[in-house]
């Protein structure tokens, strides 16, 4: 099957089931691969966006959970786990530290930048040879960490806002970031997306890479993100798939969560979870997706 | 929004936040501190520098570069050109320190005169580098010289090689070109890219650096909170760089591109291997009666003498000989030296090769093995007498030099300062000059993905892609100099056999063709 698959998907390697932690019981299945013909065209395109030579992602991917659970009354409760927190905030000193225990965040790094530009360049339509392709757009990264995508694209033009339920990643990150001119600009606050939608904030792109993962809802999570975002904005998610068989992994990006346009679930062909996900809150928001596009990663050769 | 005006935003939202709020009031205050100070700085610079240009918004300071680059040769000229060439690299700022009052020249060199004797033999590769980033046609307004043609033969009388860019579908194997002439032409194409490049070169001396010693991700919150201005914070991250005119300037990434007893390499603590080889190299220019058309090397006992063509009637001479010869060389009269030349390439030291039947034995038997070689009938020649010697001769000791590493933080060592070859084959400068090529690529790589390109981990692509390929290089013509350093019947056979299979098995002599044209990264087996 995966030799009908074009090159560079053919070295993707599709993990399979893996229940997104803290899921609270949604029941992934697990889909067939899909042969190459079926896929959309922008699959194809986008597949080729994307190659790397990092080597095997680590262990447990270091951004907090963010979501809150919903509530039987619909009222959000903040659900950040403290022994979680706690986790991380004692390693949070190595954010920057290329090769201590987030150096695969590091090696992935311009890959995922490279993909991210690529896409927004297209989407907003702007110039990808420029040095600041991003000037001009608000963005926010949920889930910032000590800041390793934002600074990046703060560099590329971007007036980036980062945020993160750790209070020690967004010192790390402040301190860090204002050792560089280019990169001074960047605003750390420490919050959720949850409150954020609640004060009505609302960025061009939304960029969420390796969170998802670990949060509690990811359903309610995945709308937080979408009412970030401004009509004619793009959302981009990411994930890596945790499972034992983690070493052929895939990082799927998920992009394009934009307002408006019908979708049709049987054409998104997707590798879940993120696909189930995605076309639960398409759904369920009553949203229009305009174009999926998906990409898979790989990050080793 | 400055960061006051945000701290103050930050600040009338406060209310809105309860469930974070007993993680962010103590980190607003701490925001809250630093804007007093930040916004002193950023008076202080609006102040004091009037002519501080607006970079993107940012106020940029002239101190403040990005790349700075030490020593303004022909490698280093080479990395600014090629930076300035592209689009996503053509903003940066970029410094050239170097106080050779060559660099103030704004005009073509002129044609006539006597050609200099520091020359260089550009390979096809490097003539496309130059092209790519705009150089070569400022080379072609000033002398150069193509050659078509090679020949390379020993004192042993026992074999030959004739070598032709026709062998490999090519019009020229290299082009020889003073080493005045390709800086030149790289100033001019940098002075036509940045309009005036007054501002980028610095003519002066680098008399100390200093690398950024605790490593940023040590979480300086402490300094944070001990008042350090924004600047200072900044200034700690970049290599500072003091300047024999009192300036002292701060860059995010240095260059070391000065040459082979490097300061730079030296400053930042990067060692070397290498040893002295037991020759020195005698340089001069010659006249003909007629244009000199080819390349003619010849190996003798102690080092090869090779004739290069410079243009018009003139010729270059590099000698390579034990250093006591060299002094004497360089010691006796024109006319002596004009003897002594000739006879080393022509009936000095031993006899003219000549086709054995053993030979066109070898060409039968290895005919049918690919096409070809058309050089592979010529026949041996005489290389064209030299008439007089017109410049001054220069002799300089010789050596094998290699960086252990080329990266460090902040640091990207480029040409001599990296690597050290032995001038045999003429390639050194080439190895310099896509070390340059291969440092910008990397440095826009590293701007396309927003990278910090001070960064180690971007810029050990560079020494990846760079390292092997110099090495291999090194190594290649070290082995070559150690070959022919001994006279024993043996071995001078086997060099015979060596030359014989280079001039009669086509395939194997267009691949040495393509590695010393720079077609070719590896040679043999790519």
């Amino acid at each position: 099957m995966l030799r009908r698959l074009g090159p560079s998907l053919r070295r993707a390697l599709l993990t399979s089931s893996s229940a997104v932690p803290g899921c609270g019981g949604v029941q992934l299945t697990e889909p067939g691969l899909l042969p190459l013909h079926a896929l959309p065209p922008q699959w194809r395109l986008c597949s080729s966006a994307a190659s790397s030579n990092s080597p095997p992602p680590p262990p447990p991917h270091p951004s907090p959970s963010q979501g809150p659970k919903r509530s039987a009354d619909g009222s959000t409760v903040s659900s950040l786990n403290p022994a979680e927190v706690a986790k991380f905030a004692a390693i949070a000193e190595t954010w920057w530290d290329s090769e201590g225990p987030f150096k695969p965040l590091h090696v992935m790094n311009p890959t995922r930048l490279s993909f991210i530009r690529s896409t927004l360049c297209r989407h907003f339509r702007r110039d990808p040879n420029s040095s600041k392709p991003l000037e001009g757009l608000k963005v926010i990264d949920v889930g910032c960490g000590g800041g390793i995508l934002a600074e990046p694209l703060a560099r590329m033009g971007a007036t980036v806002t980062g945020i993160d339920a750790v209070d020690k990643n967004i010192k790390i990150a402040r301190v860090h970031a204002a050792s560089d001119s280019s990169t001074a600009s960047i605003e750390y606050v420490c919050t959720t997306a949850e409150d954020l939608v609640k004060e009505h904030k609302q960025f061009d792109a939304v960029i969420s890479l390796e969170v998802i993962e670990h949060v509690a809802n990811p359903l309610g999570f995945c709308e937080s993100l979408s009412a970030l975002t401004v009509p004619n904005g793009a959302t981009v998610i990411s994930t890596i798939n945790r499972s034992m068989r983690a070493y052929a992994t895939a990082i799927v990006a998920a992009e394009y969560i934009l307002n408006w346009v019908s979708l049709c679930p049987s054409c998104i062909f997707w590798p879940h979870p993120l696909r189930y996900i995605l076309s639960c809150v398409v759904h369920w928001v009553g949203e229009k997706c305009h174009s999926f596009m998906a990409s898979f990663l790989e990050p080793f050769r | 929004m400055t960061p006051p005006a945000r701290a103050s935003a930050l600040l009338s939202r406060g209310r809105c936040f309860p469930a974070a709020s007993r993680f962010r009031r103590p980190l607003v205050r701490a925001f809250c501190d630093a804007p007093p100070s930040l916004q002193d700085a950023a008076a202080g610079v609006a102040s004091s520098q009037d002519q501080s240009e607006k970079v993107d918004g940012m106020k940029a300071r002239p101190d403040e570069l990005d790349i700075a680059i030490v020593g303004g040769g022909m490698v280093g000229l080479a990395v600014a050109c090629a930076l300035s060439n592209m689009l996503l690299t053509k903003h940066l700022r970029v410094g050239i320190i170097d106080s050779n009052p060559a660099l103030k020249s704004r005009n073509y060199l002129k044609k006539d005169g006597i050609p200099d004797s520091r020359v260089s033999t550009v390979t096809p590769a490097t003539i496309s580098f130059f092209r790519e980033i705009g150089a070569w046609e400022h080379v072609q307004y000033q002398r150069h010289a193509f050659f078509g043609k090679m020949q390379v033969w020993d004192y042993t009388g026992l074999g030959y090689t004739r070598y032709s860019a026709r062998d490999v579908g090519k019009e020229y194997l290299g082009c020889v070109v003073e080493n005045k002439v390709l800086c030149n032409s790289l100033l001019l194409r940098l002075q036509e890219e940045n309009g005036d490049i007054e501002k980028m070169i610095y003519p002066t001396r680098l008399i100390s650096l200093a690398f950024p010693s605790k490593s940023r991700q040590a979480p300086t919150s402490a300094a944070v909170s001990s008042g350090y201005t924004s600047e200072e914070l900044h200034h700690s991250n970049l290599v500072k760089l003091e300047l024999s005119d009192g300036q002292t300037l701060y860059s995010k990434l240095v260059v070391g591109a000065d040459g082979s007893k490097s300061n730079v390499r030296r400053t930042a603590g990067i060692k070397t291997t290498g040893w002295n080889y037991p020759q020195s190299a005698i340089i001069c220019t010659v006249e003909h009666i007629t244009e000199n058309d080819c390349a003619w090397q010849r190996f003798l006992p102690c080092g090869p003498i090779a004739l290069l063509p410079i243009g018009d009637n003139f010729s270059n001479v590099v000698w390579t000989m034990s250093p006591e010869e060299s002094l004497r060389h360089k010691s006796m009269s024109p006319e002596d030296f004009v003897k002594s030349v000739n006879n080393a390439l022509d009936f000095g030291y031993g006899p003219h090769p000549h086709s054995g039947s053993l030979d066109y034995y070898m060409e039968k038997l290895f005919s049918d093995i690919g096409s070809t070689a058309a050089s592979t009938k010529e026949c041996f020649e005489v290389p064209p007498k030299a008439i007089g010697v017109v410049s001054e001769r220069m002799a300089f000791p010789l050596s094998l030099k290699h960086s252990h590493d080329y990266v460090s933080k902040r640091l990207a060592l480029v040409g001599d300062a990296a690597h050290t070859v032995h001038p045999l084959a003429g390639q050194g400068v080439n190895l310099g000059f896509g070390d340059a090529a291969a440092l910008a690529k990397v440095i826009a790589d590293g701007v396309s993905v927003g990278a910090d390109f001070g960064d180690i981990s971007l810029l050990k692509r560079y020494e990846n892609d760079r390292k092997a390929a110099n090495v291999a290089m090194a190594a290649v013509l070290d082995g070559f100099q150690k070959i022919y350093s001994v006279d024993f019947g043996p071995l001078n056979v086997l060099r015979a056999a060596a030359f014989h299979g280079a001039q009669y098995i086509s395939p194997l002599k267009k691949n040495i063709i393509s590695y010393a044209m720079g077609d070719t990264k590896w040679p043999l087996f790519s």
